[in-house]
């Protein structure tokens, strides 16, 4: 049983929560998950470790409610209890001083960014971080990030705040400008990581994206998070979460992602009609749907079109 | 005096096949206490029973089935207790005409002792009467401590073992639930939790320590166990999945055998929406294998609903791996049987579903290094069966997470941890192994006999 210290909402729809485990907080590294279920009966569902305080024994979650799962755990409260955090999962992701690195991440996947940041400048990088939202109240840790990189830039989807665009709009400048970067971390809804991993595959620079396919056990026991990386079958859990971008078939990691689509849809309604309120203002996944809205689904092949009519 | 043989073991009463295929409840029922002993009446008592060098863990048959055919049922727990930690399991699980049936000397002639029935009732017995209290009570404490890594049967067996000779025992478990194999992949109609809980529970009563979601080379190191306790075993079993490696293989609708089983068994996939983790379940499903792990996952296919639910299997009946009483609950259950038959890709739709599966037939040729006939395509012979889900049950291997993170550990072939076979001891000093881990995947009472030996050689390691 995993004590829930403390609760937050960063933006509607996107809580953070700091949890007791105390030997995962004192292992875990950047790029690192844990599998955790929400109660007795239910699923288990992968979620990146945001912080960690070794010394209180606690991990900071950060989960944005696009399902029933995440949503039951949006309702938990300080005091309560998860009853299984497992972790820390996954391999780290691989830091050294490569120079410059730009930091890119979407919606909740800021969350998930934080801590490669973080890592990444105690290496010694230099660090340009790309933090984007649909709108401004959607934006979460931005003083974090700010803290954490050397340099923060800001995007929104509809302009309420910093730079008018999608995160891979200032990338995209840097880039042109003959900017030197050496890496690139991207971390967010697939469209998003896909448009970045075209971005930079002519020029070649390194990109690393962290892919969240549908995960069971999370210890390479079941092979349900298979994808296929340079030609071959890859599990995230255990190979990943962090591949090459340049070699990942984003097209099969969508296609799985989508397998439970209709019994997601129907768990989501019968989770909804339960709460006698009628609170059933949908707030999933907003950045997946901006991206996916913008990129329908051939925009894979031509992702590239979409870059020269959205990023100038 | 002459003993008047029976010929025929007693039937076991069974969920009727058309019913069974409607629900998860365990297909044998039990004998009871009158088929009980008229079953262990037929034992011959032999001077020479050969039954009991056939026992992995050598039961003493004759001995235990003898009180059970004198009522005593509680003195017959007794004697099986002294050899086996899980008889509950064993008697559902172990694959009887492999072992001690096959060398019964009734069996030569007639049916053999129907060991493995006894087995069972006489643990049901036990559990029914116990209401949980400790067995056995342990020895005074030596104040020695081991981490066991893995709650499968080998680790749930060296628990047990030196937790009776008064060591303090830890068992790290990478999942939330204790039992492996026998929590996540054994289906609920072949070995009901609640049997599985009450055989740990009766651990915990005894004062062995669990720790769930604990993944060691993950949560913590192997070397960093062995600072904290005087000894480890490493019983983390052989759950990485085979592929096929064919074309189509993941398309939306395959599923490895654990995905499968581990959705629908440990996360009650089949309880869903009650129980919040879905599964896919079409409505012609194809199972690729041969072995307990494809029996299973095809009938619990065909009782979510599968209107085919096929089995498709290199070889012929006569080489199936599996359980045999498993293989005969599965014909009376309408699961259609494929033989001689390999998948060579997998087929599907624009949006990436599967479709079906292209086969290509086999016949058997000569016999190979595992002495059976090897399976050999025959050319052109090929054809699509359509269906819309796929199960792979083809294998696997040990998980090489603990390797890679353990110095000074030897691996072998397939990854599996070098042991010595008679005490478990790996190349690390104070570490030792047993299991599907050291052997690939294998059987409960081997699992569990390895843990046995393994558990007196760090007794003595901690003497
Ligand atoms: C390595 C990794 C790290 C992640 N980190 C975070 C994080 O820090 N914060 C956060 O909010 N989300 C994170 N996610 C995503 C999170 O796991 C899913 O949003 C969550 O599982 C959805 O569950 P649900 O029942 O609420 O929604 P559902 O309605 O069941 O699913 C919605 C979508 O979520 C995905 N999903 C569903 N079940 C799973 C599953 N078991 N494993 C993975 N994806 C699934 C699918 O793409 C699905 O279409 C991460 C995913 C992965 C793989
Ligand atoms: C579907 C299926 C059906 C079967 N049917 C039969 C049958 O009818 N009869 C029979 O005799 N045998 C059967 N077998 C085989 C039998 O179940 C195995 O041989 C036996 O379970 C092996 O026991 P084990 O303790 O070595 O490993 P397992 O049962 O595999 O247990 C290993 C445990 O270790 C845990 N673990 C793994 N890595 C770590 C880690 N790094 N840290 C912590 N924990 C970890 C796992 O989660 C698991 O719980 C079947 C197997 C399968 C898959
Ligand atoms: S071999 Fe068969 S008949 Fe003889 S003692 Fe063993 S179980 Fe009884
Ligand atoms: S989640 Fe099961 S193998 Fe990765």
């Amino acid at each position: 049983m995993h004590k829930i210290l403390s609760k937050q909402t960063l933006a509607p729809g996107i809580k953070r929560f700091e949890v007791i485990a105390p030997e995962i907080a004192q292992r875990r590294k950047a790029g690192q998950f844990v599998i955790l279920r929400v109660h007795e009966e239910g699923e288990r569902i992968p979620i990146t470790i945001a912080d960690a305080n070794p010394a209180k024994g606690s991990i900071t979650l950060i989960v944005q409610e696009v399902g029933m799962t995440t949503r039951l755990m949006g309702e938990k409260k300080a005091g309560e209890f998860l009853p299984d955090v497992c972790g820390p999962l996954g391999d780290p992701t691989h830091i050294e001083n490569f120079g410059h690195c730009v930091c890119l991440a979407g919606g909740v996947g800021v969350a998930e960014i934080y801590p490669v940041v973080q890592a990444l400048k105690t290496a010694g990088n230099r660090v340009t971080a790309i933090i984007g939202a649909r709108s401004h109240d959607l934006l979460i840790l931005e003083n974090e990030m700010r803290q954490a990189a050397n340099k923060l830039l800001v995007t929104t989807d509809d302009g309420s705040y910093g730079i008018h665009g999608l995160v891979i709009k200032p990338l995209q400048e840097m880039m042109n400008r003959g900017e030197k970067i050496d890496r690139v971390f991207c971390i967010g809804p697939v469209p998003m990581m896909r448009a970045v991993t075209e971005l930079t595959r002519p020029t070649k620079i390194p990109t690393i994206v962290s892919l969240n396919p549908v995960m069971v056990d999370g210890t390479g026991m079941c092979g349900g998070c298979r994808v296929t990386v340079g030609g071959k079958i890859k599990f995230a859990c255990v190979d990943g979460p962090d591949f090459d971008a340049h070699e990942v078939d984003f097209d099969e990691l969508v296609r799985r992602q989508q397998m439970y689509r209709s019994e997601e849809k129907e768990a989501l309604e019968r989770y909804v009609k339960s709460l006698e309120e009628g609170e059933t203002e949908k707030k999933s996944c907003q950045m997946a749907e901006i991206f996916q809205a913008l990129m329908p689904s051939n925009a894979g092949k031509n992702s590239e079109s979409f870059l020269d009519s959205k990023a100038n | 005096m002459a003993k008047k043989v029976i010929p025929e073991k007693t039937p076991i009463p069974e969920q009727a096949p058309e019913l069974r295929i409607t629900n998860f409840n365990e297909v044998a029922l039990g004998y009871s206490d009158d088929q009980a002993v008229f079953e262990a009446s037929r034992c011959l008592q032999c001077k020479k029973p050969v039954c009991i060098a056939g026992c992995p863990v050598g039961i003493d048959i004759p001995r235990f089935v003898d009180m059970v055919a004198h009522g005593d049922f509680k003195r017959a727990v007794e004697i099986i207790r002294e050899k086996n930690a899980l008889p509950a399991v064993c008697g559902r699980v172990c694959p009887q005409e492999s072992q001690c049936e096959l060398v019964c000397v009734m069996g030569k002639k007639y049916q053999p002792l129907a060991i493995g029935r006894l087995e069972r009732f006489v643990a049901d017995f036990a559990r029914e009467q116990s209401n949980g209290a400790p067995l056995f009570i342990p020895a005074k404490k030596t104040g020695k401590s081991v981490a066991v890594v893995g709650g499968g049967p080998a680790g749930l067996t060296v628990a047990g073992e030196l937790v009776r000779l008064g060591h303090r025992v830890t068992v790290f478990e990478a999942l939330h639930k204790i039992g492996g194999v026998l929590v996540y992949g054994i289906p609920e109609f072949r070995l009901p939790k609640a049997i599985l809980q009450a055989e740990v529970d009766q651990l915990a009563a005894l004062g062995v320590e669990f720790r769930t979601n604990y993944v060691v080379g993950r949560t913590e190191m192997v070397d960093e166990l062995l600072s904290r306790y005087n000894a480890v075993f490493i019983g983390t079993g052989a759950g990485l999945p085979y592929f096929m490696n064919v074309p189509g293989e993941n398309l939306n609708g395959v599923y490895s055998a654990n995905e499968f089983l581990t959705r629908l068994n440990l996360m009650r996939a089949y309880l869903f929406p009650r129980w919040d983790t879905p599964v896919k379940v079409g409505k012609r499903v194809a199972v690729i294998g041969g072995g307990n792990t494809a029996m299973d996952a095809v009938r619990t296919a065909k009782r979510m609903g599968a209107e085919h639910a096929y089995l498709v299997y290199r070889r012929s009946r006569n080489e199936l791996p599996a359980r045999a009483e498993e293989v005969h609950h599965a014909e009376e259950e309408g699961i259609e049987f494929r033989f001689l038959e390999a998948p060579v890709a997998v087929k599907g739709d624009a949006k990436g579903w599967v479709t079906g599966i292209e086969i290509i037939k086999m016949q058997l040729g000569e016999p190979d290094e595992s002495g059976r006939r090897r399976p050999l395509p025959i050319e052109n012979s090929n054809y699509v069966l359509e269906v819309d889900t796929v199960v792979v049950a083809i294998g696997q291997g040990p998980n090489p997470l603990i390797a890679q993170t353990t110095p000074g550990l030897k691996t072998g072939k397939h990854g599996v941890i070098v042991v010595d076979p008679e005490t478990g001891a790996t190349s690390k000093p104070g570490v030792f192994a047993g299991g599907d881990v050291a052997t690939g995947g294998a059987t409960v009472i081997l699992a569990m006999g390895a843990g046995k030996k393994a558990a007196q050689a760090i007794h003595g390691f901690l003497s």
